[in-house]
């Protein structure tokens, strides 16, 4: 697909970001810079560090030396900056997170009623808008327990759409469904990917990668190896972790 | 089919046995059955009652005595023993390192210890340690605590009290419209309004200022020594301040470890989602975890209400006169009708029980999460 | 400025954690003072404590008296507790007026306990299947024993039982007899036949609905009168039988729990090879039904095991009983809060120490099924 016409300005800028757990050091000296409109996938074996460093980013983590800066506002343990840096930044769950006691379209506007102070009618409405982009409108008044894992999951990711981010962040989206629904899932991120989201994907799924990613990231213990486009990174990795992975992953 | 046959015939053969056996004996003794002596008068006083009673009223009176202090102490003690459970649940879950081990130290003793022990220490402490009505530990002059029990001052209403009755009623139905009318302004506009702090204040303000401007017609009966003991005022016996006391504090001890074990059952996810939303802390416990949770919560809850309730029978060990003090106690050994009175004691409790069982299985499927 | 050291990618050491994020200063910070609400929550705590400890180290310890005959001989002595009342009557406390020469016999019936209960509640203990065989006769070693009569051991009676041996008989004697009942309960409420049903349903909720007092009431006045003429029952055996009934309920309950908690193929793979519903239920349901509710069964003991101390009400001399015996003595009255601590923290201190051992249970269960 089009690479998309990025513009020039940094949405997350990480400048030599540690994290601990503990004794352990599990991310060590991170920088990255992420500009608007770009699509990131991050790769990597399991124990790697890239859920943490994406959770770092909406502080479910908190790093403990570095900066972290999202649209120009610092990630600190200030609440209320907190709370326009995370209205601006949706996150989607590999085991989904839907609220069980609530219908898919309360889970919806729940946010957008408490946080941007939205009337009801208008949430209901964005929320609609939003589960017909996913495309399961006619679910809006189940329950969670109700549907299947794809469902589930796409309306984790219109969830949160309603909260018109800027940023999108990824955890193994699709780690938990049944081989038959990763695809209408994939579908949902690609079609988000074309209207120039700027999306970070931690995944497996590299074929989604070489589609729509402008960069994939490899990490290993904690460090960021490579990074590079996907063609390149795929065809012409140059350090030999990589080469390994990728040896592992793409051969069966 | 055989095999029921046969169960039923075993069953009821055994009751027939043990029937048979009573009627025996009770002939020999020159007993019978009959309910007739719950219409006899008494000719006992009951010392902490809450409706008239004198020692010529019947049976049936006293167990009713007996009843409604079984009532009165389950009441007091459920409400005290969930405010104390829900806060020491609470503490256990902070991140404070001290307050959670101190809760959970005092959860531990509490739990450990025999329920009727709870009884007697509190018992003897205010019995024995507590002092003499003449040197009292006071609060000033209206809070009186020794070893006769607690005297508080008994509020008696004056002409001109109407106008604090109204106020309160003013202030509920000030707090009911106006929720409604703030969540239908937010469900309209968006707007939130700080509805619990108004409420709040308007709850505490409305009736004091009505109070103070019709010129405070409450006037308090202050307890007084004379003699030996306090006259006047309202007066809580030792044996009831015990029993509520131990019952709340022992129960408190199991309810907090279920209102912590509600909030840990809901999926750490659940928490990260709502603050990924953006959702601030308290927001996140009152409209994710906490409507979660109280599935989670509200059996064992019930469970812990109904122990409690079964648990205030050990009101005899310490002379505090419920159902089982009365017509399973004095009743019962003056009258020498001891399958009557039990039958009856026995059963009011079954019904009780069956009837919180009841309602709570139909409480939990009403609010079953919705499944496939 | 670029101060920092570059590494090449996939080369960086693993580094320490910054200073004050971790180790003690990193400790304190995280759990005692994180905010101005935590610390001052923190110092309000520690202040408290402190108080808690020097106010009651006086009157439990350091001025506390051991050694003396009668309260005012306590009194007079020192200020604080007059721990006195209890060494003077350990041994009632313990064995209650079970004759001073014979106490060999119970202390024995005692250690055999934990001999026969050790391979039901450590799973992995070596000679597990030749301890069952002991298990098994223990009930009828630990009633020759303690009661005698027999092999040359005089006869004690039950009225000289009491103290802390009256409740292990009571609590081991309850939930010991109680389980075949309950596993019968629980078969019977999950039966096919209605009439079984109802039966079981109608017993498990009695038993549940009404306080223990008012069953060991029945059992001390009119349990008598539904047996022959002419038998008599001693009050124990009478109490031991009521109390076997409640707890069998409670019982039930949990192995119910623990029936539904097998999978369902088991039963269909029991029903694939053949089984009838008692081959089923004997080799493929109680086992694992059994295992599974282990940690049930001993919650269960505690909460019976706490219950005896109800046995006071109807005159059996429990610790508590003994307790009042000891105040009812003009040299001794009015030390209630003594005895009664001294029973609570022998209770707090048995009863902790078998939650914990369920908690471990629990845990070793969780983890093997996983």
């Amino acid at each position: 697909m089009a690479k998309s016409t990025k513009s020039s300005q940094i949405v997350i800028e990480i400048d030599d970001m540690h994290k601990w757990y503990g004794q352990f050091h599990a991310l060590k000296a991170i920088n990255l810079e992420v500009k608007q409109g770009e699509r990131i996938v991050i790769c990597g074996p399991s124990g790697s560090g890239k859920s943490t460093l994406i959770r770092c980013i909406n502080r479910l983590e908190v790093h403990q030396s570095g900066r972290i800066t999202i649209n120009d506002t610092e990630l600190s343990g200030d609440l209320k900056k907190l709370e326009t840096i995370r209205s601006d930044v949706g996150m989607v769950f590999q085991s989904f997170n839907l609220f069980p006691h609530l219908t898919v379209l309360e889970n919806c506007t729940l946010a957008p009623i408490w946080v941007r102070k939205l009337p009801k009618h208008e949430a209901e409405d964005l929320a609609l808008e939003y589960l017909t982009r996913v495309k399961i409108p006619e679910q809006a008044n189940k329950y969670p327990g109700q549907l299947s894992g794809g469902q589930q999951q796409r309306v984790a990711i219109a969830r949160a759409l309603c909260m018109q981010p800027k940023i999108m962040l990824f955890d193994e989206p699709t780690s938990a469904l049944d081989p038959e629904m990763i695809k209408e899932v994939l579908d949902v991120m690609i079609e988000l990917a074309e209207t120039g989201m700027t999306m970070l994907v931690v995944t497996h799924e590299m074929g989604f990668a070489n589609k729509v990613a402008d960069r994939v990231i490899f990490m290993d213990e904690g460090e960021i190896i490579e990074q590079n486009e996907p063609n390149t990174f795929f065809t012409k990795p140059s350090n030999k972790r990589t080469k390994l992975f990728l040896s592992q992953i793409l051969n069966h | 089919m055989l095999l029921q046959v046969i169960v039923i015939a075993a069953v009821f053969g055994s009751f027939g046995w043990l029937i048979s056996n009573l009627v025996t004996n009770f002939a020999a003794l020159n007993k019978n059955f009959g309910f007739d002596f719950l219409f006899q008068p008494a000719g006992y006083d009951i010392n902490q009652r809450l409706i008239e009673y004198t020692n010529r009223s019947t049976h049936i009176r006293a167990a009713v005595v007996g009843l409604l202090n079984t009532a009165l102490v389950a009441i007091v003690g459920i409400v005290l023993a969930t405010i104390l459970g829900v806060i020491l649940g609470i503490i256990r879950l902070s991140n404070n390192w001290l307050a959670r081990n101190v809760a959970y130290w005092y959860i531990e003793f509490s739990r450990n210890v025999p329920i009727l022990l709870h009884i007697l220490l509190w018992h003897g402490i205010i019995i024995n340690t507590m002092p003499h009505p003449k040197k009292a530990i006071a609060v000033g002059d209206f809070l009186f605590l020794s070893n006769r029990g607690l005297y508080l001052p008994q509020p008696i209403a004056e002409v001109g009290i109407a106008a604090l009755y109204l106020a309160i009623v003013a202030a509920f139905a000030f707090v009911f419209f106006f929720s409604r009318y703030a969540k239908k302004l937010q469900s309209e506009t968006g707007r939130q309004l700080p509805v619990s702090m108004i409420n709040f204040i308007v709850l505490i303000s409305l009736p004091l200022l009505a109070f103070l401007a019709s010129g405070s017609p409450v006037s308090l009966d202050l307890p007084a020594l004379k003699g030996f003991n306090f006259r006047g005022g309202m007066h809580l016996m030792p044996e009831f301040v015990a029993l509520t006391f131990a019952l709340s504090i022992y129960t408190a001890a199991f309810i907090a470890e279920i209102v912590r074990a509600g909030i840990l059952a809901i999926h750490k996810g659940q928490k990260e989602a709502a603050e990924a939303l953006g959702l601030r802390p308290k927001r996140v416990m009152s409209l994710v975890i906490l409507p979660q949770a109280r599935r989670v919560i509200i059996p064992p809850l019930t469970s812990q209400y109904l122990n409690l309730t079964k648990n205030s029978s050990l009101a005899i060990a310490i002379g505090y006169m419920d159902l089982v003090a009365t017509l399973g106690g004095i009743t019962l050994n003056q009258t020498g009708r001891e399958i009557e009175t039990m039958l009856l004691v026995m059963g009011i409790y079954l019904i009780i029980s069956l009837s919180i069982s009841v309602a709570m299985n139909w409480y939990n499927s009403s609010v079953k999460l919705v499944d496939r | 400025m670029d101060t920092k050291k570059h590494y090449a990618p996939g080369s960086h050491p693993d580094l320490p954690p910054p200073p004050g994020t971790i180790g003690i200063v990193g400790w304190l910070y995280k759990n005692l003072f994180s905010s101005v609400g935590n610390s001052i929550l923190s110092v309000v705590t520690i202040l408290f404590l402190y108080w808690l400890v020097t106010a009651s180290a006086g009157w439990f310890v350091l001025d506390a008296v051991v050694d003396a005959s009668s309260r005012k001989e306590c009194k007079a002595t020192n200020s604080g507790a007059c721990w006195a009342v209890i060494f003077k009557r350990i041994g009632q406390f313990v064995y209650g007026f079970y004759p001073q020469e014979e106490r060999w016999r119970p202390d024995t019936a005692f250690i055999f306990l934990i001999v026969a209960v050790a391979p039901l509640l450590y799973p992995n203990l070596p000679f597990r299947r030749q301890l069952f065989w002991f298990s098994a006769v223990y009930p009828a070693v630990a009633y020759f024993l303690i009661c005698g009569g027999i092999f040359g051991l005089p006869e004690v009676g039950t009225n000289k039982f009491g103290g802390f041996m009256l409740t292990m008989i009571v609590g081991v004697t309850g939930i010991g007899a109680s389980l075949p009942i309950g596993i019968a309960l629980a078969l019977g409420r999950q039966s096919r036949l209605l009439s079984v049903r109802v039966i079981s349903i109608a017993f498990i909720e009695f038993m549940r609905g009404v306080p223990l007092i008012t069953l060991l009431f029945v059992a001390s006045t009119m349990l008598n009168y539904f047996l022959p003429p002419g038998t008599t029952f001693n009050l124990l055996l009478r109490v031991l039988i009521m109390v076997t009934f409640f707890a069998s309920a409670y019982i039930a309950e949990v192995i119910r729990g623990g029936i539904q908690a097998i999978p369902k193929g088991q039963y269909e793979a029991a029903a694939a090879m053949g089984l009838n519903y008692w081959q089923t239920t004997m080799l493929v349901t109680l086992p694992q039904a059994m295992k599974i509710s282990i940690p049930g069964i001993v919650n269960t003991f505690i909460g019976l095991y706490k219950d005896t101390t109800l046995v006071v009400v109807i005159g059996l001399l429990d610790p508590l009983g003994i307790g009042r015996a000891a105040l009812a003595d003009a040299k001794w009255n009015g030390l209630s809060t003594e005895t009664y601590l001294f029973v609570a923290l022998f209770f707090f201190v048995s009863c902790f120490a078998m939650s914990r051992y369920s908690l471990w249970l629990e845990h070793r269960l969780n983890t093997e099924h996983k």
